[in-house]
């Protein structure tokens, strides 16, 4: 699905990934943890084409293209997703209206037809559910007067709607309760299947009890410094990072 | 030897076409006010760049000209169908029409409104001994600059409105302002007077077109009056020939628990000033001043608003947004006067700007004078281009760069049309945004 190789990304000249791998197959569910500061969020913002961020050497290949040569919408266009930290409110802009423009962006790219408004409308109705939202939000404008927990769903909900080949999940977990942690799992739950995947960008060994990964990466100084399988969160949780990051810098 | 060049003042131009208006003039009582307007213009002298009211607006080009009275050419003949074209019809309402500053009685379809409220020209008004016009015609002005002798003085046409006490009127009053005139470079000079009273509730939507392509020079006053516990929306559309020039002044006095909202809408004009003025003039009064503009090529849109607070426990609301282009400039210079008794004052002020090219300026100037101790006041200017952020977010969802721009437009715009009472206009205003900046809606 997306093989990263020797990725370095630097903002406002300041280096933050310094020569990252990784590989992430159909299927597969990856967490990537680490400390504050390691990284995380430029990862997922440089894979999705931040501007602000430069990308110095390395190389990442998202099925078969060369993703760094592509704009941002290009990215998204080829099945690329980011749930994002901060998701932006857009006053004036229904989620209804949003989302339409987008799938038909998407699908006009990839030479597909259009959607039929009453396809649009029952995937609506079906994906708000998954997320409970209540149907009044999808009339209202983009997380605009949304509360932190509903713009999260929202972003699940997007990705539901959406329904990408890869999905990053910058922090989606941060800042929800335990119903909010659990609806956005299920959403997140009820997206995966064996031809697409997901990397989820958490603080947290939380989430994990409701995602269970396949592999957990740990990421400290810009580089992945160990990789293991759902256990390591146990022992993540137990130990923090002291015992893995000693000897790195 | 040094020859003398004789300069040319531009107010003798305007002079002589007041006294010509005089001339004609009907009413003695009338009269005495515009033959005092024309000599008041006499001696005075338009603003400079140096005068602090008008730094940011130059006047040179403008005055520049020979314009002539529009009121003294032949008559511009509109045909109904035009009206059709040049009114907002998505929504229904009463039509007050005028063109070059003149009420058109026969352009007009007010039949319904005029059983419910008083309307006639000034000089009926004047002529049948109205007290309330001899009361209140020309006495707001809260300072006088040769735009408001100028006004006076060479008005011929404007309209008395008076809504009674305890009248609503349900549908909203749209006053189609067209100016145009093929032969000459003209000036017009409307004026309309409007007493809202007691408990009376009203809505006006005032849209200001141009005729064809010409240039033309509008001196716009408007005076307002909004008695106890009245409320009065007044929404104005400036949509006028690229080649333009539109001055608009506003005074409104309010009484108490009385409501005032005006929503400024500027999209068209070479040259635009708007000076709106309010005087809350009594406790527990609300008060908006909203305003969105939109600018591009060499457009250059003035606003400057004025709040004075002179009595206690009233609020007044401004926020002004705009959108500039290409080499476009824009000014807002809020002012806002607390009294000294005026206590527990609520006044809050907002500019933001955004500017879609490198060439595109805007100057800002709030302005605050409180001598009370128990208020809220504030006020903020913001000016930046549109949200680094916030497009990336909709670029990531695979939308094109064009599109997720028309969309934080449209979110840039919407805090100013949201309050609006009339939906139909608020999507029309939104067709206004896009076709002015020469953008795809996104619908």
């Amino acid at each position: 699905m997306i093989s990263i190789k020797n990725l370095k990304a630097e903002i406002d000249n300041k280096e933050i990934l310094r020569g990252l791998d990784l590989q992430v197959n159909a299927g597969e569910v990856h967490a990537i943890m680490g400390p504050n500061g390691s990284g995380k969020s430029t990862l997922a913002n440089v894979l999705t084409g931040n501007e602000n961020y430069e990308v110095t050497s390395g190389e990442v290949t998202f099925n078969g293209k060369n993703l760094l040569n592509l704009a941002p919408e290009d990215r998204a266009r080829e099945g690329l997703f980011l749930g994002f930290q901060y998701p932006v409110e857009i006053p004036g802009v229904s989620n209804a209206m949003f989302l339409q423009t987008a799938i038909n962006e998407i699908r006009k790219y990839n030479n597909q037809e259009e959607i039929t408004p009453k396809e649009f409308l029952a995937r609506m109705k079906e994906k708000a559910k998954v997320v409970g939202m209540d149907s009044s939000l999808i009339s209202r404008s983009v997380n605009t007067g949304f509360s932190g927990g509903e713009k999260k769903k929202n972003e699940i909900f997007q990705l539901l709607m959406l329904n990408p080949k890869l999905a990053i999940l910058d922090e989606t977990d941060s800042g929800l309760d335990i119903d909010a942690l659990r609806t956005v799992s299920q959403g997140v739950n009820e997206f995966k299947n064996k031809d697409n995947a997901v990397i989820l960008v958490t603080h947290y060994q939380r989430l994990l009890d409701y995602i269970i990964p396949d592999f957990i990466h740990v990421l400290y100084n810009g580089k992945i410094i160990k990789s293991g399988g759902k256990e390591l969160a146990l022992e993540l949780e137990e130990k923090g990072y002291d015992w893995i990051t000693k000897g790195e810098k | 030897m040094s020859v003398e060049v004789q300069k040319r003042n531009p107010i003798e131009n305007f002079v002589a076409s007041a006294e010509s208006i005089c001339e004609l003039n009907q009413n003695i009582k009338l009269k005495e006010i515009q033959l005092l307007a024309k000599n008041n213009l006499l001696n005075s002298q338009f603003p400079t760049l140096k005068t602090e009211e008008w730094k940011y607006t130059n006047l040179k080009k403008l005055l520049s000209y020979d314009f002539a009275n529009s009121s003294s050419m032949d008559n511009v003949v509109v045909s109904n169908n035009e009206i059709d074209k040049l009114k907002s019809s998505s929504f229904d309402s009463h039509l007050l029409v005028f063109v070059n500053g003149i009420f058109e009685k026969e352009l007009s379809d007010y039949s319904e409104l005029s059983n419910q409220i008083f309307i006639s020209t000034i000089a009926e008004a004047f002529e049948s001994d109205n007290e309330l016009v001899e009361k209140y015609f020309s006495k707001i002005s809260m300072e006088n600059t040769a735009f408001d002798f100028l006004n006076l003085s060479n008005f011929v046409g404007g309209l008395f409105i008076h809504i009674p006490k305890n009248v609503v009127i349900e549908k909203p009053i749209q006053i189609l302002n067209i100016t145009g005139n093929a032969v000459d470079i003209s000036f017009s000079s409307s004026r309309n007077l409007i007493i809202a009273d007691e408990n009376s509730e009203s809505t006006f939507v005032q849209k200001h077109v141009g005729l064809k392509g010409e240039i033309y020079f509008n001196n716009i006053s408007t005076e307002i009056y909004v008695e106890k516990n009245g409320i009065l929306n007044f929404y104005n559309l400036q949509l006028d020939n690229d080649d333009s020039y539109h001055f608009e002044k506003t005074d409104v006095i309010q009484n108490r628990d009385s409501q005032f909202h005006h929503y400024n809408f500027t999209f068209g004009g070479k040259l635009v000033r708007n000076d709106i003025n309010a005087k809350l003039d009594a406790e527990n009064i609300e008060c908006t001043l909203n305003g969105l503009y939109i600018a591009n090529d060499s457009q250059h849109i003035d606003n400057s608003t004025f709040i004075d607070h002179a009595k206690p426990h009233s609020t007044s609301n401004q926020l002004y947004k705009g959108i500039l282009d290409d080499s476009s400039h824009g000014v807002f210079a809020g002012k806002i006067l607390v009294a000294r008794d005026a206590q527990l004052t609520n006044a809050y002020q907002n500019s933001n700007t955004i500017l879609l090219s490198k060439e595109a300026k805007v100057d800002t100037k709030p302005q605050l004078e409180i001598y009370a101790d128990d208020v809220k006041c504030t006020h903020g200017a913001t000016v930046g281009q549109l949200d680094e952020s916030a497009l990336f977010y909709i670029l990531s969802r695979g939308i094109p760069r064009e599109k997720a721009k028309s969309m934080l437009i449209a979110a840039f715009a919407e805090s100013v049309l949201s309050d609006l009472k009339i939906d139909a206009l608020k999507i029309e205003i939104s067709h206004l945004i896009f076709e002015h900046l020469n953008r795809d809606e996104i619908l």
